[in-house]
């Protein structure tokens, strides 16, 4: 009876779709020396408007690591279209790009002009008119900002992508979680879910459409299957013991996921559809943590197997399992990168855990954050960065990382412990 | 854990009207308690008749007591990395096999946490290994596994808040949860 109470008690609690706000700011701890000098001027208008897109566009960039975007004040003139640029003035502050652009308003929404130039050939590389409704300044903020650092980089932007995360605030008894997505920049949060039991592993289909997650909200953990535009969601699982750790295949069918039911923790493949369950680990040690390759033949997952944990990788088709983690004694939750040749996991060495990323062809491992209680590894879609769960005083927050540990950022909450980031796929 | 002064003469007081009543079945609850010397976890039990009764009716007479209600000590500590049950706590876990076994309409949940160092989905797999490593012990008790459940809470419920040591041993523990 108690149960039940409580049980209700906790289904009164979510709040599901609701829009309570935990938008994260951004502060970069560590600029990359290999960024390359840029300078997004003010769009022309762009006072009038209600976002400063330029600086949204700045900011993106800035953060990528991949580029040094000039101070505002250290420009000596603002031009508004590729015929009004001085490329003296520009190369003299070592510029190599330059963003300019109009904004305006036009009908209910706007309308933005911009154009991306090689300072040093002296041409125009790409310009573009974008339209966007009200509301949607920001998107069309980030949509340049990914058109600006691919026609540059050569690699897709992740600009327009989101992050799912997990917030607790309060302690002991009395912590009220809650699941929020927002922009990959951290800001137009929305709660997904709020509960006064844990909710953890949020994963992204591979369309963007839905999540996956596990929720403590009936006093036991179950998987859960939301769609994030409808609020709409399922209970995916709920065996007697562990139900965690829900990993989606590429092709979105299919859910790994860690299931106890059998006695000790192991990996099982739910189809999604059928709603059949294949059991594909069977050792008597915790297997947990599974990660699908993005060519879905095999999963990536820890186990303790070994002693230990340490890294596996099990291939699907003939059962074959392989360790892959050799440095240090602690090696988990690992996650492919989107081009499947490394991973990136959590190891711990002298200094505490941190993520590492591991080249799957030479085994090298290389630490990439600074601090000691680093969790939850989470890479962008197109592999340039790391998201991950870090601590900054007592409190958590989330940190982002180069995929080459050049350059870093941190995401702070204002109030609340911030962990479990999982970074969307490309929404398109 | 300590049983206040009235209970206690109420506890001698039942455990002699006991004794009076049927002596033999003290004798194979001990049996079946894997050295019930070890209660320690009755230790307010032990001092409480001293020179009064025999020891082995004494025990067997205010285990009685102690097992009409649910023990007062519901948390036990692991150390760092380990689900082997600490002998400071082998008596903790006696008292609640005891009650389980006398009360066998009464459920428990066992939870299992552990310290924040580490992922927290292996951290959930090792909270359901400490939960199942008293759940085990509770087995060999003689406790039904139809009245115990295990859940793992890993490191999402902690007690204590901070990288403190101090604050990890508090958090590595399993809690008894009626």
């Amino acid at each position: 009876m108690k149960l039940l109470i409580t049980t209700w008690l906790a289904a009164l609690l979510l709040m599901v779709g609701s829009q309570a706000q935990a938008n994260l700011t951004i502060e970069i701890t560590r600029g990359s020396d290999r960024a390359t000098p840029i300078a997004v001027v003010p769009f022309a208008g762009g006072e009038a408007l209600p976002e400063d897109v330029a600086q949204v566009i700045h900011d993106n960039l800035a953060r990528s690591g991949y580029f040094d975007p000039l101070p505002r004040g250290a420009m000596m003139d603002r031009p508004a279209e590729s015929g009004e640029v001085r490329y003296g003035n520009w190369k003299a502050l070592d510029v190599r790009y330059l963003v300019v652009g109009r904004a305006s308003q036009e009908g209910n929404g706007y309308r933005l002009q911009f154009e991306l130039i090689d300072v040093s050939g002296e041409r125009r590389m790409i310009g573009e008119t974008v339209t966007s409704g009200q509301g949607e300044l920001r998107a069309a903020g980030h949509y340049i900002s990914d058109e600006i650092f691919e026609a540059i980089t050569g690699i897709r932007g992740a600009f327009a992508t989101r992050i799912a995360y997990v917030t607790a605030q309060g302690v002991g008894d009395n912590i009220q979680y809650a699941l929020y997505v927002a922009d990959a920049d951290g800001r137009n949060s929305q709660q997904v879910l709020s509960s006064s039991q844990p909710i953890l592993s949020p994963a992204w289909s591979p369309d963007g459409s839905k999540l996956a997650y596990v929720s403590f909200e009936t006093e036991r953990p179950a998987i859960y299957i939301q769609n994030l535009a409808t609020g709409q969601r399922v209970r995916a699982t709920s065996f007697e013991g562990l139900n965690g750790a829900p990993a989606w295949s590429p092709d979105g069918r299919r859910l790994a996921m860690t299931l106890s039911k059998d006695g000790q923790p192991e990996i099982y493949i739910m189809d999604i559809g059928a709603r059949t369950f294949e059991r594909v680990t069977n050792s008597s040690s915790i297997d947990t943590e599974p990660d699908w390759s993005p060519d879905g033949r095999s999963l990536l997952f820890t186990s303790d197997r070994s002693g230990g944990p340490q890294l596996y990788r099990l291939q699907l088709g003939s059962g074959e399992v392989e360790r892959l983690t050799f440095t240090g004694n602690y090696n988990a939750r690992g996650r492919f990168a989107p081009d499947g040749e490394s991973i990136f996991l959590i190891h711990r060495g002298g200094n505490g855990f941190q993520v590492a990323r591991q080249e799957l062809d030479s085994n090298r491992l290389v630490v990439l954050s600074e601090s000691r209680q680093d969790e939850s590894p989470s890479v962008a879609p197109n592999g340039t960065m790391v998201i991950f769960a870090t601590q900054q005083g007592n409190n958590g927050v989330l940190g982002a990382v180069s995929a080459d540990g050049r350059a870093s950022f941190r995401l702070p909450a204002a109030q609340s412990d911030v962990r479990e980031p999982a970074w969307s796929p490309f929404l398109d | 854990m300590q049983f206040k002064p009235f209970t206690r003469s109420l506890a001698i007081a039942l455990s002699l009207a006991f004794l009076a009543g049927c002596a033999g079945k003290g004798g194979t609850q001990d049996g079946s308690m894997d050295g019930t010397g070890t209660g320690t976890g009755t230790a307010g039990t032990g001092t409480a008749g001293s020179g009064q009764v025999s020891g082995t009716g004494l025990g067997a007479g205010s285990g009685q007591m102690a097992d009409s209600r649910i023990p007062e000590v519901r948390t036990i500590y692991f150390a760092y990395d380990s689900d082997q049950i600490r002998s400071e706590f082998e008596s903790v876990l006696n008292a609640h096999a005891r009650y389980l076994r006398s009360n066998g309409s009464a459920r428990v949940v066992l939870q299992g946490h552990t310290d924040e160092r580490g992922t927290r989905e292996y951290n959930l797999a090792l909270g359901e290994r400490r939960a199942k490593a008293v759940e085990r012990f509770l087995n060999i008790q003689g406790v039904s596994s139809s009245q115990v459940e295990v859940v793992s809470y890993g490191e999402e419920r902690p007690a204590a808040r901070g990288q403190s040591e101090d604050a990890y041993a508090q958090n590595r523990r399993v809690i008894f949860a009626y």
